[in-house]
């Protein structure tokens, strides 16, 4: 049973991270959040079932565990394939009420494989209540095992061919329940299970579960331009990348590219990652004059301010930026991009197309996650240069809003300024929004970081000019000087470009050549490089404030006090002004919420029994929705604070998450031996010991290793920066090993309690933990938004702390006695 | 019932039939919605009424016969509808909108890029001499032609091809509106431009206009841009007291 257990946990959650990608590249990631959600609508429905029904099942524990399992495999495929063939589109929610009815619709049907998988747990808990440390200790390493596993299949196959997985996983723990050794029919149903899982999901056509991209993202509408095909895909965790030619309508892709501007960009290979945020291959012949157009996009601007510069290109993708670092006559580039098979394509499947750009000698590549490379290293350069990154689609659309991002925060840009060269420029380019958003924010962080660094006098060192689509940003390691303010002035005047803000600048030479109907981007930047910062930034109605690590959203600009303003203004043209991925995620929470309560306590209304009637039933409540909350607020704050580290956002899930999940399972078995043996010594110790429940010590542990790590975390990872990957994976989990270990505690010493006083509560309490902590996921991030990780952390240690207190007292017998 | 629906579009005459089924008060309606919104227009247009001539055409022009049939109980709701294909007709607040800044003549010549489903041209023809649109997806173009061609718009000329390098023959235009997706503005569009000629571009995604720009070629050659909001919008909250 225990194995079956540890199958089930680990497909659960595998399916939970696999629908998140899925999501993410048929629709967009923000939409993800609303419908991995439902995944807490199947847990506490099956809370809520199992206890009704438990005296019925609790006889069949192994039929009705292979058939919730074998269900869980199914309806995970069938799920994904009836969902694809729901006409919902994300994009048209503000317009179209029917589009909350198809919503409806995905919860319905995604919530039924969640459903069933969390029964066969429940119902594990409930069957063998005298076992619940090690069930929960396999439960544990399942769901650590799932969550590593998906992210290295992912490496692997396709994510259907994922999901085919996954179906096979479920159908295979039905068979392992079904073994037993002195049973020849539960024999022969186990082979036949086992023969069934990997037969069934492999005969699934292709067909049912093929990824439908919504018909909006790019991709999609690329491929509609007649003569336009697919010439490759590499699919990896950090996303699916589609290779299309399109020889009849060219790309053209040149963001900012100036009106005056002449010369077409030759032929591209257009790379969607995810079906949209377009990157480029870019043809290369060894001809520099053919690349002209990259001279009249803004991002060209700190070029006309450096002789024949180091540079370093934080986001390489295709290569554009580096083209352009080439014609302007770049001496050593240095490239960096997350995605080492975006690399590959340009490096080896595309190579002749892109003329070998990335095994050029002045070019080296690294893959790398962009703030950690630079953070890490010590090398200098002349220019740092962060050209576009994300689609123009998504960005007006706000669906990154929700994404951390670490290389837009104070002490990203303090990293950044501390590797440029005397007299070196930091350049940001970012698709300009209306009214002003991302370049004013980035302005803003440019001064906090350069104040942060004793620099007295910051606003001497910026300039912003823009064009009728793109923003670009210097930061100069130095005060500007007269020539350079020339050359920038140059610069923009013979490409029709907007000055926005330089030293010294006059009104009346902003806004000329794209006009505004006011000087919204002088003025800003202006009010922000002046003494009355805090006030502009008070009464902007989008978010400026600079972001920092602690609370990483730099896309999020919304702000409650608009919405009103932003909703009137929809039917009239204002659609875009709204920010869509706060609002979604607190409509998530509530709508999490909602179900939460009802799906908690509808069923004890409904239940006549009289344990469902239980005086304690509150603090029973109270004790697992405090720790299913605080359990995913560590791990995510813990996730957070390891990606600069490790210097990569996947290895910080895959590290922190296994670490997290891997000594919880160990402390979670060792929970039912400390306390017992703190009941023995209740008997023989003083006063004060006596008054020590079991679930006092692991909480107390926890909350002086959380604090601990609070204080100390920051100086370790400076010092531990510089040290090979492998020193720092092995010092990230050393550091997570006691905080988690004695997190895994307190679980399973309150549910062997409820186990052994009120047993019929068990799968209830099993169902508010569940639900818990999908909720927690939700509250985490908006949190976070708010507050800051550290906040959740200590928000975390509270919760333990006050579950420990409503534990304290003794638990009501069903029978009416009382006792520990 | 499909079948007649798609006589109804092919077939001259027919359309009007259909056409007086309830739908021109749902088009009057419309147009008091445009009418109402213009006043948040006020800072793009300078002024605060939509030109009464484009108003005029689109309450005669039958917009349910350019959204596909299942949305036609929708098609006069000041929203953007799918038309399939990854693309939208846009907003009937929009189409007045850009319609209106592009101050089209009688006598002038207009470019379309990005036909979609017809709608922004079946507006444009009765008020210029000319309207020529270019399409990207033949199947787009190709409808689209013939439901201009069955509602009478003799006037407008469509082909499928590459909207960069506009439609040289047919111009050079008084005006040019790109209703395609455009990340960037192709420079030969800005070469068919006649001096004093204007490009209106709407930019954003499917369903949200993020705001429109404006291309004035002055008579020296030299272009002037403008980008203004749909809406009235303050990007600040008032000075407390």
């Amino acid at each position: 049973m225990l194995p079956a257990i540890s199958v089930v946990s680990a497909a659960i959650l595998a399916y939970e991270v696999l629908l998140m990608r899925l999501f993410a590249i048929v629709q967009w990631h923000h939409f993800a959040y609303m419908v991995i959600s439902i995944a807490l609508l199947g847990f506490g429905a099956s809370g809520s079932f199992l206890a009704l029904a438990q005296g019925w099942l609790k006889p069949r524990f192994v039929a009705a565990f292979a058939v919730n399992a074998a269900l869980f495999g199914v309806s995970a495929l069938a799920a994904f394939a009836l969902g694809e063939r729901v006409p919902f589109n994300a994009l048209e929610v503000l317009w179209n009420p029917r589009q909350l009815l198809y919503l409806l619709v995905l919860y319905l049907l995604f919530t039924v494989p969640f459903f069933c998988g969390a029964n066969c747990i429940g119902l594990a808990f409930t069957r063998y209540g005298e076992q619940i440390g090690r069930i929960y200790r396999y439960d544990l390493m399942g769901a650590g095992l799932g969550a590593l596993g998906i992210v290295a299949v992912l490496f692997l196959v396709s994510p259907t061919d994922c999901l085919r997985l996954i179906a096979g996983l479920g159908i295979a723990a039905a068979g392992l329940v079904c073994f037993a050794r002195n049973d020849a029919r539960r024999r022969l149903a186990a082979v036949g299970l086992l023969a069934a899982a990997v037969l069934l999901p492999a005969l699934v056509p292709q067909s049912w579960i093929a990824l439908r991209f919504s018909e909006y993202k790019g991709l999609s509408m690329a491929l509609q331009v007649p003569g336009a095909e697919v010439i490759g895909d590499s699919s990896s965790p950090l996303g699916l990348l589609t290779v299309v030619r399109s020889p009849t309508i060219p790309f053209r892709h040149a963001p900012g590219l100036s009106l005056d501007s002449t010369v077409e960009p030759p032929p591209q290979l257009g790379v969607f990652t995810d079906g949209d945020a377009l990157s480029v291959i870019t043809r290369y012949d060894g001809r520099l004059d053919a690349l002209g157009y990259l001279d009249d996009t803004t991002a060209a601007l700190p070029y006309h301010l450096l002789q024949g510069p180091s540079v370093l290109v934080l986001g390489a993708g295709g290569g554009g930026d580096v083209l352009q670092a080439l014609y302007h006559g770049a001496r050593r580039i240095d490239a960096v991009e997350l995605n080492p098979r975006l690399i590959a394509l340009v490096r080896r499947e595309h190579a002749a197309f892109a003329g070998g750009l990335y095994d050029r000698p002045e070019v080296t590549v690294h893959a790398a996650e962009a703030r950690s490379f630079v953070a890490r290293g010590q090398a200098q350069w002349d220019l740092i240069q962060m050209p576009l990154l994300d689609s123009f689609g998504a960005s007006v659309a706000g669906v990154h809003s929700l994404s951390e991002s670490y290389v837009y925060t104070v002490e990203a840009f303090r990293d950044y300024l501390r590797h440029l060269e005397a007299g070196g420029f930091l350049a940001i380019t970012r698709w300009l929004k209306l009214p002003p958003r991302d370049s004013l924010k980035l302005f803003a962080t440019a001064l906090a970081a350069l104040e942060r660094e004793g620099i007295a006098t910051p606003q001497e060192r910026l300039a912003l000019i823009r064009s009728w689509n793109t923003t670009t940003l210097l930061v100069k390691n130095g005060a500007l000087g007269a020539a350079e303010i020339d050359g920038i002035r140059r610069f923009a005047a013979q490409r029709s470009f907007d000055l926005a803000y330089y030293p010294g600048m006059r009104p009346d030479e902003a806004n000329r050549f794209n006009v505004l109907d006011a000087r919204h981007f002088f003025e800003g930047a202006s009010a922000l490089a002046g003494p009355r910062r805090a006030e502009f930034i008070e009464r902007y109605k989008f978010d400026l404030a600079a972001a920092r690590d602690d609370r990483p959203y730099f896309f999020d600009f919304f702000r409650w006090r608009a919405l009103p303003e932003f909703l009137e203004l929809r039917a009239q043209g204002g659609a875009a002004l709204l920010e869509w991925g706060y609002p979604i995620l607190f409509a998530t929470l509530v709508q999490a919420s909602a179900l939460g309560v009802v799906l908690i306590l509808l069923p004890l209304r409904l239940s006549r029994r009289k344990s469902n009637r239980h005086p304690d039933r509150a603090r029973i409540l109270a004790y697992f929705l405090a720790l299913g909350l605080a359990f995913l607020f560590v791990e995510i704050a813990f996730i957070q604070r390891f990606v600069v580290f490790l210097g990569h956002p996947l290895l910080a899930v895959a590290v922190v998450l296994s670490g997290f999940l891997v000594f919880a399972g160990l402390g979670s078995g060792a929970a039912p031996g400390l306390a017992r043996r703190l009941e023995r010594r209740r008997g023989t110790a003083g006063p004060l010991f006596s008054r020590i429940v079991p679930v006092d010590v692991p909480v107390l542990a926890f909350g002086t290793a959380a604090l601990l790590h609070l204080a100390l975390l920051p100086a370790l990872f400076d010092w531990m920066m510089p040290w090979p990957e492998a020193a720092r994976v092995a010092a990230s989990l050393a550091l997570i090993a006691p905080l988690a270990f004695f997190m895994g505690m307190p679980f399973p010493i309150g549910l062997s309690r409820v186990s052994e006083r009120v047993p019929e509560l068990v799968p209830w309490a099993w169902g508010v933990n569940g639900c818990a902590s999908v909720a927690s996921a939700i509250l985490a991030t908006i949190l976070a938004i708010h507050l800051g990780f550290t906040a959740v952390v200590g928000i975390a240690v509270v919760l333990y702390l006050a579950a420990a207190a409503v534990f304290r007292a003794p638990l009501a017998t069903v029978g009416g006695g009382v006792g520990r | 019932m499909a079948l007649c629906a798609a006589l109804a579009v092919l077939l001259p005459g027919t359309g009007r039939a259909l056409d007086e089924d309830g739908h021109a008060a749902r088009r009057a309606d419309m147009i008091r919605v445009i009418e109402r919104h213009a006043f948040s227009a006020v800072k793009a247009l300078g002024r605060r009424r939509i030109d009464s001539r484009v108003l005029d055409v689109m309450g005669r022009t039958p917009r349910h016969l350019f959204v596909p049939e299942r949305l036609r109980g929708e098609a006069y709701d000041d929203r953007p509808l799918p038309i399939g294909y990854g693309q939208t007709i846009s907003q009937p607040f929009i189409v007045a909108l850009m319609t209106d800044l592009l101050a089209v003549g009688p006598e002038d010549v207009v470019l379309e890029v990005g036909t979609g489903s017809g709608y922004q041209a079946a507006v444009l023809a009765p008020l210029a001499r000319r309207v020529c649109s270019i399409e990207i997806i033949p199947e787009l173009a190709r409808s689209a032609g013939q439901r201009l061609e069955a509602l009478g718009h003799a006037g407008v000329e469509t082909r499928t091809g590459d909207g960069y390098y506009g439609w040289p023959e047919c111009g050079p235009y008084d005006g040019i509106v790109v209703t395609a997706a455009a990340s960037q503005i192709p420079p030969p569009l800005v070469g068919q431009l006649k001096p004093g000629g204007r490009m209106v571009i709407p930019v954003g995604g499917p369903f949200a206009t993020q705001w429109l720009m404006l291309v004035d070629k002055l008579a020296d050659g030299r272009v002037k841009t403008r980008q203004v909001l749909p809406v009235a919008f303050v990007p600040f909250t008032r000075r407390s007291p």
